[in-house]
C-alpha cells in the first residue's frame, strides 16, 4: 500500500516517551489493533514507520505525524479509532491519509510554551523577556554532534509575544523545524547563557500546529 | 501530575519509567473502592515490569472489585536524588498518590539482595520501617516471593508474609484486611485472625530463643498461629487465572517481550537448587492451554517476541507440540520464540533450528560441576558426552558461541574438579575444531564462575559456604590452567556471594545488619553499581554480628535452622537423604523416573498426582 501519513497528539504522561520510545509504542499499536506495517527488505527486516521532527522528550505536541506503509489496503477512515483505543495514556491519533508531500515541506512549528517562575514577577519578565527576543541576533553556545557550535537562533523564529497567565508567562511563537532546527528548548539556553537573571525555573513547551514554507497547514 | 516531579523528571534518565500511563495499565475510581494496594517490587522499573510473579497478582488482586492495586518501583540512584532533593515521597505509578493514601504496602521479594531497597522504600514513603512501630492497621505492610521461604532476616519489618503462590493466598488476606478494616479491627486481631489462612506467616507471632553459642534453640508460636506455616500453591494451573492483557511499559524493559509460564516445579532436584526444591510439586499447564494463552496475549501486547518460562524447559513434555502450535501463529508475523532453561542433555536441535530460523544466538549451558563425580554429588544429571554431542550438532549447525557456567565451592569439590572445568573447555574447543563448517569466523567459549551459595530447603542448606580467600584461590587455580585464546574466563565476585549466603541463611538477628546498611545509605544492592561491601562488613561489625556464623559454618544436621518453622512441602529427611547421597557421589533419579517421596505431593488436593 502507498505511503501513508499519521497525524497524533502526544501529551500528558506520554511526553516522556522517548522517540526510540515512541516507535516500538507504534509498532505494537499497530500489531495490537489487527494492522500489519510493511517491513524493511534485507537481514534484519524492521517496520517501515518514520517520524521525520522527533520531539524532544518532555514536550507535548498536538500535531504529530508519523510516516508508514501498510502491508494490507485498509479502511484509512477507521484507523484513528483503531489505533487510539491501542495507545497509552496521552497518545491521539486524528487521522491517516495518502501522503501526499513530503515530510520535508514542513517548515514552520507553531510552539506555545510555558515559562514558570516561583518568585519572580510575571509581568516584568514578560516585558524583559519581549525585549531579550527582539534583538537583531542571539548567538549561543551549542551542543552539536562534533562538539560545542555557535548558533545565532534570531533568524529560526517569527512572531514570538510573551503574555502573563496564572502558571507564568505564555509563549507564543513560529520556530523553523528544519534547516535549521531549532528546538524550543533553546529559548531556555538562551536565557540562561545571556540574560540569566530572567531565566525560568521551569518551561515546557506544546507543538500546536505545523506549517509549510507558504505558511499553509501542513498535512 | 505533580509540579515537583514534573520539574524533576527532565533531570532524570530515562524519566518514562517513573510516569505510569502505559498501556493496559489498570485505572479504577479512588471513590469506588475500598482498599488500596501499593504493589512494590523492591528494584528498578526494567525489572520489576520484567517479572511474571509480578504481573500475574497485580491482575490478581485488581480482580476484587474493592480492591485497587497499584504498581510502585524502586527509582535509580539520580531520580533517588531528585526526590530527595525536592521533598518528594515515594508515590504509585497508576495514580501518582504517595504511600501514605493506601492501605497496604505489598513487596514482591524475589531475592536477598532486595532486602535492602525494601527498607529504602518504607522509608521513602515515610512509613517507620520496623513492624512494632506502626501500632495501627494502616499501613499494613506484607510480602511474598521467594524470599518468604526464609523471611527471618526481614521479620521485624514485615506484617506478615506470604509463603508459596499468591494468586489466591494474597486476595484472601485483602478480603480479611476488608473485613477488619470495616469492622475497625486492631492489628494485632486482624494479624491473629490472618495467621489462621494457610500460607500466611506472621513473624511477630513467633517466639525465637537462643542457646548460648548463638544457635537457635527454639521458634514457639503464639497467639494460636500454627507451629509450621505450609506452603500455598495453586492447584489446576489451568484454570488458574494468567494475565493475557499484561502492562506494555512505553519504554524498554529488561525482558520486553511475551512470557508464557508453561509449568512450575522441577522434576530434577539438582541438589544445591532452592528453587527446585521450594516450587514442588510440578504442575504442568495443558498446550491448548498455552498455545491459546500466548496467542492471545501476542494479540493484546503486539509483542514481538514470546519466551517459555519454567525450571528446565526441556521437560515439558509437548515441547514440539507446543512450539508448533505457537509457531503457526507466529511464523508470518516474524515473531520469534525463545526457550531459555533448555537443557543439554535432550536438548532438541531440530527445535532451535525452527525457531531460530535468522539470529543464532549464543548456547548457554549451566554445567555447575567440573567432573562427572562431582555433577553426580550435585544431582545435576549433565553428562560430558551430552553437553559435546550437543555442541557438536550446534557447531555443525552454524553456532560458534558458546558459554558454560560453574560453580566454585560446591560440597565435594577438589582441585581436580576445578582443573575439569578448564579441560572441558578444550574439549569444547577440540569439538568445534573438528565439526564447524566455518572456521574462519572463530568460536568463542565463555567459562563463568560464581561461588556456590547454600540456600534453605535445599539438601545443601546445612553446607558451609567457602571463604573468599578459598573462592579466590580457586579461581585462580582455574584461570592458571585456562590457556587457549578462544576459552574467555569470567568469575562473579564472592563478596557479594557472602552477604547473600548471610542473608539465606540468616535469623531474626540479622535484620539489624539490613537496617545498618540502609541507614548507611545502602540501597539497590542487586547492583554492582551501588553494592558496598565496606558498608556491609562495616554495619556487621557495628551490630556485633559475624558473617562467619552465617554463611561460612556448617549447620550442624540436628540443629533448629531459623526456616524449619516453615514448610514448603518437602520433608527434612528427604534433604538429609539427598545430602548423604551427594556425600556417596550418587545419583538420584528424577521424579518421572521415580519417586523419592520429598512430601511435596501433599500439597496436591483431592487424590491429584504430581505432573499430572
Amino acid at each position: 500500500m502507498s505511503k501513508l501519513r499519521l497525524r497524533f497528539k502526544k501529551t500528558g504522561r506520554a511526553v516522556y516517551i522517548s522517540h526510540l520510545d515512541l516507535m516500538r509504542t507504534m509498532q505494537r499499536a499497530f500489531a495490537r489493533a489487527g494492522y500489519e506495517l510493511e517491513y524493511s527488505k534485507g537481514f534484519n527486516p524492521h517496520p517501515q514507520i518514520s517520524i521525520s521532527l522527533p520531539l524532544s522528550v518532555g514536550a507535548a505536541s498536538l500535531c504529530e505525524v508519523m510516516d508508514f506503509s501498510l502491508k494490507t489496503e485498509e479502511e484509512l477512515s477507521s484507523v484513528p479509532e483503531r489505533l487510539t483505543r491501542q495507545m497509552p495514556e496521552g497518545i491521539e491519533v486524528y487521522d491517516a491519509y495518502e501522503a501526499t508531500r513530503k515530510a520535508s515541506e514542513l517548515k514552520w512549528l507553531e510552539i506555545e510554551g510555558l515559562f514558570e517562575y516561583d518568585e519572580r514577577s510575571k509581568a516584568e519578565m514578560a516585558e524583559k523577556l519581549t525585549e531579550f527576543f527582539s534583538q537583531e541576533s542571539i548567538v549561543i553556545s551549542k551542543k552539536t554532534k562534533r562538539g560545542m557550535g555557535e548558533m545565532d537562533i534570531r533568524p529560526a523564529f517569527k512572531e514570538l509575544s510573551f503574555e502573563t497567565a496564572a502558571e507564568g508567562v505564555k509563549l507564543h511563537v513560529l520556530v523553523s523545524a528544519q534547516e535549521p532546527t531549532l528546538n524550543p528548548q533553546l529559548f531556555c539556553d538562551a536565557l540562561e547563557q545571556k540574560a540569566a537573571d530572567i531565566a525560568p525555573d521551569f518551561a515546557k513547551f506544546t507543538r500546536i500546529q505545523a506549517y509549510d514554507r507558504e505558511m499553509n497547514i501542513f498535512r | 501530575m505533580d509540579k515537583k516531579l514534573e520539574r524533576i523528571l527532565l533531570k532524570v534518565q530515562k524519566p518514562a519509567r517513573y510516569t505510569g500511563g502505559e498501556f493496559n495499565q489498570i485505572i479504577k475510581d479512588k471513590s469506588d473502592v475500598s482498599l488500596r494496594v501499593a504493589f512494590c517490587f523492591p528494584d528498578t522499573y526494567e525489572i520489576g515490569m520484567s517479572n511474571l510473579g509480578m504481573s500475574i497478582l497485580y491482575n490478581t488482586m485488581n480482580s476484587l472489585d474493592f480492591v485497587w492495586c497499584e504498581r510502585v518501583f524502586a527509582p535509580w540512584g539520580d531520580m533517588y536524588e531528585e526526590m530527595k532533593k525536592a521533598n518528594l515521597p515515594l508515590y504509585a505509578l497508576e495514580s501518582g498518590d504517595s504511600l501514605d493514601k493506601f492501605d497496604m504496602v505489598a513487596f514482591s521479594i524475589g531475592y536477598e539482595m532486595a532486602y535492602t531497597t525494601v527498607l529504602d522504600m518504607l522509608e521513602m514513603a515515610g512509613i517507620p520501617l520496623r513492624s512494632k512501630d506502626r501500632p495501627e492497621l494502616a499501613p499494613l505492610v506484607f510480602a511474598g516471593g521467594t524470599a518468604a521461604v526464609n523471611a527471618e532476616p526481614m521479620a521485624p519489618f514485615i506484617d506478615l508474609f506470604v509463603v508459596g503462590e499468591g494468586e489466591e493466598v494474597n486476595n484472601e488476606v485483602l478480603c480479611l484486611y476488608k473485613q477488619a478494616k470495616d469492622a475497625g479491627w486492631s492489628k494485632q486481631q486482624f494479624l491473629t485472625e490472618a495467621a489462621q489462612i494457610q500460607g500466611v506467616y506472621v513473624p511477630s507471632l513467633y517466639e525465637v530463643s537462643y542457646n548460648d553459642d548463638n544457635t537457635i534453640k527454639a521458634v514457639t508460636a503464639a497467639g494460636g498461629a500454627p507451629e509450621k506455616v505450609k506452603k500455598r500453591i495453586v492447584q489446576d494451573l489451568d484454570s488458574s487465572p494468567f494475565p493475557t492483557n499484561p502492562i506494555v511499559p512505553s519504554t524498554e524493559i529488561v525482558h520486553d517481550r511475551v512470557s508464557l509460564e508453561i509449568f512450575r516445579g522441577c522434576v530434577r532436584g539438582c541438589r544445591f537448587c532452592q528453587a527446585g526444591h521450594v516450587y514442588r510439586p510440578i504442575r504442568s499447564k495443558k498446550t491448548e492451554t498455552l498455545v491459546k494463552q500466548g496467542i492471545e496475549t501476542l494479540k493484546n501486547t503486539g509483542y514481538q517476541d514470546i519466551t517459555l518460562l519454567s525450571l528446565s524447559t526441556s521437560d515439558y513434555r509437548q515441547l514440539p507440540q507446543l512450539c508448533d502450535g505457537l509457531l503457526e501463529y507466529c511464523q508470518d508475523k516474524s515473531i520469534g520464540i525463545s526457550l531459555p532453561s533448555l537443557r543439554a542433555d535432550n536438548f532438541s536441535m531440530d527445535l532451535m533450528e525452527k525457531l531460530q530460523k535468522v539470529r543464532k544466538s549464543g548456547l548457554t549451558f549451566a554445567v555447575e560441576g567440573g567432573s562427572q563425580r562431582l555433577r553426580d554429588a550435585i544431582n545435576k544429571n549433565v553428562t560430558e558426552e551430552d553437553l559435546l554431542n550437543t555442541c557438536k550438532i550446534a557447531f555443525e549447525g552454524g553456532w560458534n558461541t558458546v558459554k558454560l557456567y560453574y560453580m566454585l565451592g560446591l560440597p565435594t569439590e577438589t582441585d581436580e574438579d576445578i582443573l575439569g572445568i578448564a579441560e572441558m573447555a578444550n574439549q569444547v574447543l577440540h569439538c568445534w575444531r573438528m565439526n564447524s563448517p566455518n572456521k574462519n569466523r572463530g568460536v568463542k567459549i565463555t567459562i563463568s564462575t560464581s561461588c556456590f551459595i547454600p540456600k534453605p530447603h535445599s539438601p545443601f542448606q546445612w553446607e558451609p559456604q567457602i571463604s573468599i580467600e578459598e573462592y579466590l584461590r580457586r579461581v585462580n587455580l582455574l584461570r592458571s590452567n585456562i590457556t587457549a585464546r578462544n576459552v574467555t574466563y569470567n568469575w562473579h565476585d564472592a563478596e557479594t556471594s557472602l552477604v547473600e549466603a548471610v542473608l539465606s541463611r540468616g535469623d531474626r538477628r540479622v535484620a539489624d545488619v539490613i537496617e545498618e546498611v540502609h541507614r548507611s545509605g545502602g540501597r539497590l544492592d542487586a547492583w554492582s553499581d551501588y553494592f558496598s561491601f565496606e558498608r556491609w562488613m562495616s554495619a556487621f561489625e557495628k551490630c556485633g554480628i559475624d558473617p562467619a556464623f552465617y554463611a561460612n559454618r556448617e549447620y550442624p544436621l540436628d540443629s533448629v535452622l531459623p526456616w524449619d518453622h516453615i514448610d514448603v512441602g518437602v520433608r527434612k529427611a528427604h534433604l538429609l537423604h539427598e545430602r548423604e547421597m551427594c556425600y556417596k557421589s550418587q545419583l538420584s533419579p528424577d521424579c518421572r523416573k521415580q519417586c523419592m517421596a520429598c512430601g511435596a505431593l501433599k500439597l496436591l488436593e483431592g487424590g491429584r498426582r504430581c505432573d499430572e
